[in-house]
């Protein structure tokens, strides 16, 4: 593989490690106020994610920061022209993380009830909007030669467009749920994993839809067709899924929430494979297509954004892993009581 | 208005406003860490109560800076895509960079740190502190390296209609770079320093606490000293690389039209734009530009009417903003030195104590201060030398950008008064409630 295909695969990665890791706090908040019946329940769902969602937060930043260092111009025009979409998923990313912090600052119904709802819209809202900004990539964006977006707001909120919005949120909230089944205990871990059951045949139906739609609404399956033994990562992904039920039938959360993780990957890159080398398609013209040829940074940039990806890498996720590990066991109210806890 | 005024007007709000937050974070890092750390040395208790009542602090300040820190990211592609198709391929590895190599680390240990007490040994969460104080900060020289940059742009060719890296190690190692750090990294010292000065001092003079305030003053006295000799020195040091290489931006902080030798900084004067003059100009120091730029009395200093128009950036806000933030350094180091001398008699001393607690907000001043010399001082380029920033703008709607200039200004309003309402409160309450 040269240079540029390198970075598009890894550009795919980030953002499939940002779902993955992002998707269950996402899940968690969107779940906040429906399964969060008393206050300490809604304290314990926050300290479920609390110390792990910041750092899961940066792999967007990373994500970003990688589309600006190895495709700048694909940065350039995927933002300007996904405007309106891009700010909102960023508002409601800013109320949500302070947030998290604030919340439980002032013993005020009113005050927390500001919060709380700034934790929920700002779940629910990058799940839906993220989903829909990536099946309209992958269908194509109206956009010609010079950038320039023609279309609004609403030209996103097409049929496969809110299709992929929902698939999105299911996966993070089946994914949100399985993970409050391995930090909360009680009844709030009956009624979260009870949840993740009930969402599963939900997932599946709307993965089912997706995969058929994507055949008529994309070019995904180009890719697929010209290598069968892509097939893989459907295969893999599909199996993924099958395995996340299995393991919610035997209790086993943290294998579920595993599986649930890598159904998220999975699905992730068989839309970046089905993708390639097209970064950011037209659905004007394929001449203006900003594909990984097309739209890189110079090869020396790119020689030296992997030394640096090869070296940094493996270290954030060595300290992220034990950060998780450190973060695995259940919330108990003896945490809740302690000061520095949101 | 144009999308590029509305861009650079959204920029300015949302840059301004994360920068808010930024130096607090930057220099209360490495003070919690430092308490914490001797906690767990001596296992005083009243360094784990500091550790606490000023990690709180820290961390509603730190909640507020990073999550405005992700909308500047997105931003250079939102609303100047032209320029970040035009140097993304040097300009976005940095912030790529950044991201990987800092902000990771500060915000993956600063949930180890908020949720750890329990589950670390102290040796352990201290370090984590540490962890999150070098994050932080490292994360900082990187954005200023990729600032810098924006200001004397080096190691790069033009080719394919755009600038591409050529030499990585002179873009990161540039004095522009070094000295811009030092110096930004010192004012955040400096403004953690007087944000605990000012604090103990409110709770000094109510006689709360004393033994608590006494102790944790002497911590802040110590960094706004540091940080006030470092931010001249290194503000002096900057001057020079600003001079060399942004000549048209010196001449504007100081509101010089002639080229002269032994240019005079002028304690008070009037510029007039139109006319390329000041319209009123007293109290001049002679030779003391050209000692400032060059480090010799003599030395001729190039005024601004030897450069084009259309290369000038707007002289009055510039030229007081400098005036504004010399000013502001000049009374922290003598503010300082009698703090530091007077730091066994404070409860005696009830004059400093209130000077200081309402000096609280001038080194927040100072930083913007800083700021808008720097950035508007680059005007009208966005790469200087290279780049308009009229020509750096995004093909979006007017329309557009209004909407999110209005949503912008509506949220970090609101961010704004919880964020400093829930700082004011704790800060007023006092350790006591921390100890729980």
């Amino acid at each position: 593989m040269d240079l540029q295909a390198i970075w598009f695969f890894l550009w795919g990665l980030l953002w499939a490690v940002f779902f993955m890791t992002d998707g269950f706090d996402f899940g968690v908040g969107t779940l906040y106020p429906f399964l969060g019946k008393t206050d300490e329940e809604k304290h314990t769902m926050i300290a479920a994610i609390g110390p792990l969602w910041d750092g899961n937060e940066v792999w967007l930043i990373s994500a970003g920061g990688v589309t600006f260092a190895a495709f700048p111009l694909v940065y350039a025009v995927m933002f300007s022209t996904l405007y309106s979409a891009l700010m909102l998923i960023l508002f409601t990313l800013i109320l949500r993380g302070v947030s998290f912090e604030f919340r439980n600052q002032v013993e005020d119904p009113r005050w927390k009830r500001i919060w709380d709802t700034c934790i929920f819209i700002g779940s629910a809202g990058p799940a839906l909007l993220f989903g829909v900004a990536f099946a309209n990539i992958f269908q194509g964006i109206p956009f010609d030669g010079a950038g320039v977006y023609h279309g609004s707001l609403f030209t996103l909120l097409n049929p496969y467009g809110l299709l992929g919005g929902v698939l999105f949120l299911v996966l993070f909230l089946q994914h949100g749920a399985l993970w409050l089944g391995i930090r909360t205990g009680g009844a709030l871990q009956v009624r979260a994993t009870r949840l993740a059951a009930l969402l599963w045949p939900l997932v599946v139906v709307v993965a089912v839809v997706f995969l058929v739609a994507s055949w008529f609404k994309t070019n995904l399956y180009v890719n697929y067709l010209a290598h069968p033994a892509l097939f893989i990562v459907i295969a893999v992904t599909v199996s993924a899924l099958l395995a996340v039920r299995v393991f919610i039938a035997r209790q086993a959360w943290f294998t579920a929430w595993f599986a649930s993780a890598l159904t998220i990957v999975g699905a992730t890159f068989f839309g970046v494979i089905g993708l390639f080398p097209n970064l950011f398609p037209s659905s004007l013209d394929a001449v203006f297509n900003l594909t990984a040829r097309n739209a890189s940074s110079s090869p020396l940039t790119l020689k030296i954004m992997l030394v640096v990806a090869i070296i940094f890498v493996p270290i954030v996720l060595v300290y992220q892993a034990w950060s998780y590990n450190l973060f695995k066991h259940r919330v108990l109210p003896a945490d809740l009581a302690h000061e520095e806890t949101y | 208005m144009d999308v590029v005024t509305l861009s650079r007007l959204q920029f300015y709000a949302t840059s301004a406003f994360h920068f808010l937050f930024v130096p607090l974070t930057l220099g209360l890092s490495w003070i919690v860490a430092y308490m914490e750390t001797k906690y767990v040395r001596t296992g005083d208790e009243t360094y784990l109560t500091m550790t606490k009542f000023w990690g709180k602090i820290f961390l509603i300040n730190f909640a507020v800076g990073v999550v405005t820190g992700i909308t500047l990211e997105f931003q250079f592609g939102t609303n100047w895509s032209g320029y970040s198709a035009y140097v993304g391929d040097i300009f976005g590895s940095l912030l790529a960079i950044e991201a990987t190599a800092a902000f990771f680390l500060e915000s993956t240990f600063i949930g180890v740190w908020i949720f750890g007490w329990q589950k670390l040994a102290p040796k352990t969460h201290a370090i984590v502190a540490w962890l999150v104080a070098i994050g932080s900060n490292v994360s900082a020289v990187w954005i200023l390296i990729a600032n810098s940059w924006m200001q004397h742009p080096v190691g790069y060719t033009m080719r394919n209609g755009r600038a591409e890296l050529t030499d990585f190690l002179a873009v990161v190692t540039q004095p522009f770079a070094v000295t811009q750090i030092v110096h930004v990294l010192s004012s955040a010292l400096l403004l953690a320093g007087f944000l605990i000065m000012g604090i103990s001092a409110y709770h000094l003079l109510k006689k709360q606490n004393i033994d608590f305030f006494t102790r944790s003053f002497r911590i802040g006295v110590v960094c706004g000293l540091v940080g006030s000799l470092a931010v001249a020195i290194l503000g002096d040091f900057h001057a020079k690389e600003v001079t060399e290489k942004q000549p048209v931006k010196l001449a504007a902080m100081e509101s010089l039209w002639k080229t002269t030798r032994q240019a005079p900084i002028y304690l008070f004067a009037i510029p007039d734009e139109e006319n390329g003059r000041n319209a009123v100009e007293f109290l001049s120091i002679p030779g003391a530009l050209s000692f400032l730029g060059y480090g010799n009395f003599n030395a001729e200093v190039k005024g601004l009417n030897d450069f084009p128009r259309d290369e000038r950036p707007p002289v009055l806000p510039v030229f007081l903003a400098f005036r504004g933030m010399v000013a502001l350094g000049t009374y922290f180091i003598l503010i300082t030195i009698v703090a530091f001398i007077r730091r066994n008699k404070l409860l005696e001393s009830p004059l400093l104590l209130k000077i200081l607690l309402f000096s609280i907000p001038l080194p927040y001043l100072a930083t913007q201060l800083g700021w808008v010399v720097t950035e508007l001082g680059r005007q009208p380029w966005i790469v200087w030398g290279m780049l308009r920033t009229s020509a750096a703008g995004s093909p979006i709607a007017v329309s557009q950008v209004v909407t999110t200039l209005v949503g912008f200004s509506l949220v970090y309003t609101l961010l704004g008064v919880a964020g400093y309402y829930l700082i004011i409160q704790h800060a007023k309450r006092g350790p006591a409630a921390t100890a729980a």
